[in-house]
This record gives structure tokens, C-alpha cells and sequence, in this order.
């Protein structure tokens, strides 16, 4: 499958989310924040990083890119679309995720290695994964804490949109320790931790991320 | 120029972890007596002349994208232009 990754002023992980992508058995297609044009790519992932900065609001100002028109009609259409950390922030600001993204409750940046649960396994990124899957990816976020008002939360979790949770430690004050959610449709979601730098055994802290790149083309061939 | 000015809040359900460190710095400076600190922003924005088109976009551009309605508060207000 392509996959299109979105490169803003500012990102980071790109390339790593790439190579997450060839790795993970899929095409990637390098897809650039000033175009109207996703290049006919079968999903987007929005990457991490510090988009313009962080300034205004961690992703507000990527939200308005020009590509963002395409993802944002795409994903009511059903495209799937993952969101790590930056992007995760820019689809909270995009409104096709519930919710906000704060700065952690302890104020300080935390870059660990993070213990998860994923929880649901029917999205359109982690079908690879078993139900209640104990994963360890790279965290590393400076404005991660997740919040929303009771009602959504109560949906949320009634719904089974928690997607993962963190494990162990809560790294950010996160509700509930929630680590990433789900849209209705299941295509679109949105993960504080980095699961693009754990799919190598040379580096990081082992493959447990690969199952976000390998679960379109599962999900497509099963 | 006259200007226009947005505040931003985090809204009061909202947990503010900065205005909750500024709090905690402030007996450690020895300023007693503060009871709660909230952290928001304020932008200045400079229009040609106010009307109420004008305040109409400034007050929907403060609701799409100066704010996050989903975790902050807003408010316009007009302010005279310094002498």
C-alpha cells in the first residue's frame, strides 16, 4: 500500500516515519505541507516534531496547511490517517479527534521508553496487534497530556476509542492514562508515543512499534 | 491604529500546569498571600478602523484558530489607541 508522510516546516520524524512505512511492507510517498495534493496515497500519517515551532498551539498552525484540506476531507471519508505526537496534536486541532493536548502536568520534556496496552485492535493501524497486546515504544513529548470533558471521556471509553494506554507510569497526567485515541470510524487515530522508532532491532527499544505500519496492508489482504 | 484585543484563557475545569508552577515559585520568592495563578495569552491585534465586519472576523478568527475552544476560553475586547 502507499502511505503517504507529511513533511511541515519544523517536522521531525519524517523520515523515520518513512522508513517505519518501508519497513513495515508498504510504499512510502513523501508528501509536502504547501501542496493541495496527497499524490492518490491509500493513508496519510502526520509525523512528529515541533511544527512552526510549537508556536500559537502545538499544531494550530499545521492544522491550516493547504495539504490539511485534503487530509481533513479524506479522513471524513474514511481515509486512515495516524497522527503520532505533533501530528496527534494537529488532529486534536483539526477536530477529527476529541479533546486537547496540554503541556505535561509535571512541566518538564520526558523522552523514555514507555510501556502501552492496545486496547483496540479494530482501527485501521493496529489490527496487527492482539487485544490488550503489551507494547514498550520511544516517548518523548513536551506537551502530551490528554484532556476532554467528562462526557467525551465517558464516550470514549464506553465506545472502546482508547486505542492504547499507558502502562506503569502515566508520563504526562494524561485522563485516565489515556496514550492514543480512535475517531467513530476507526480510520483515523492519534498516539502520543513514537512506535515509527521501534521497528528495528539496531535501534531503539525493539520492534514493538511495527504493528502501526504492518496493519493497513493485514487489514487489506485478510 | 486602533486595537483590538484578544485574552486567552485555559478554561477553569482545565488544569494549568505553567500558572500552577508560577504559583509555586512565588512563596520560594517571598511573595506571600497568592492564593491561585492562571497562565493564558494575550494577542494585540492592530485593524485600520473598528467596525463591526471588522470585529465580526476578529471574533471568528480568535474562535478558529487563536483559541482552541476545546480546552481555552476567549475574549475581544476593543482597546483605545495609546497617545
Amino acid at each position: 500500500m502507499k502511505i503517504g508522510v507529511i513533511t511541515f516546516p519544523g517536522t521531525l520524524d519524517d523520515v523515520d516515519a518513512q522508513r517505519a512505512v518501508r519497513v513495515g511492507g508498504n510504499e512510502a510517498v513523501a508528501l509536502w505541507h504547501g501542496d493541495h495534493d496527497l499524490q492518490g496515497v491509500d493513508a496519510v500519517i502526520l509525523p512528529g516534531g515541533f511544527s512552526y515551532g510549537d508556536y500559537l498551539r502545538c499544531g494550530a498552525i499545521s492544522r491550516f496547511a493547504p495539504i490539511m484540506t485534503e487530509v481533513i476531507e479524506g479522513a471524513q471519508k474514511g481515509l486512515p490517517v495516524l497522527g503520532i505526537c505533533n501530528g496527534f496534536q494537529m488532529l486534536v486541532e483539526s477536530h477529527l479527534l476529541p479533546g486537547g493536548l496540554l503541556r505535561n502536568d509535571h512541566l518538564k520534556f520526558i523522552c523514555r521508553d514507555q510501556k502501552l496496552r492496545i486496547e483496540n485492535t479494530s482501527t485501521a493501524w493496529t489490527s496487527a496487534f492482539t487485544q490488550n497486546q503489551e507494547i514498550v515504544v520511544p516517548l518523548k513529548n513536551g506537551e502530551g497530556q490528554y484532556v476532554a470533558d467528562a462526557d467525551t471521556i465517558k464516550r470514549l471509553e464506553d465506545e472502546g476509542r482508547v486505542v492504547a494506554r499507558y502502562l506503569d507510569v502515566n508520563p504526562n497526567g494524561s485522563v485516565n492514562d489515556i496514550a492514543g485515541i480512535t475517531n467513530e470510524a476507526g480510520n483515523v487515530v492519534g498516539l502520543m508515543p513514537h512506535p515509527e522508532h521501534a521497528v528495528e532491532t539496531l535501534t531503539g527499544s525493539g520492534t514493538d512499534g511495527l504493528g502501526f505500519f504492518t496493519s493497513l496492508a493485514e487489514k487489506a489482504f485478510a | 491604529m486602533p486595537r483590538v484585543v484578544v485574552d486567552v484563557m485555559p478554561k477553569p475545569e482545565i488544569l494549568d500546569p505553567q500558572g500552577k508552577a508560577v504559583l509555586g515559585a512565588l512563596p520560594r520568592l517571598g511573595f506571600t498571600g497568592v492564593t491561585e495563578v492562571r497562565q493564558g495569552k494575550r494577542f494585540e491585534l492592530e485593524i485600520p478602523e473598528i467596525t463591526d465586519d471588522a470585529l465580526a472576523q476578529i471574533e471568528k478568527l480568535a474562535e478558529t484558530f487563536l483559541a482552541n475552544t476545546v480546552i481555552e476560553n476567549f475574549v475581544v475586547r476593543v482597546e483605545e489607541p495609546a497617545k
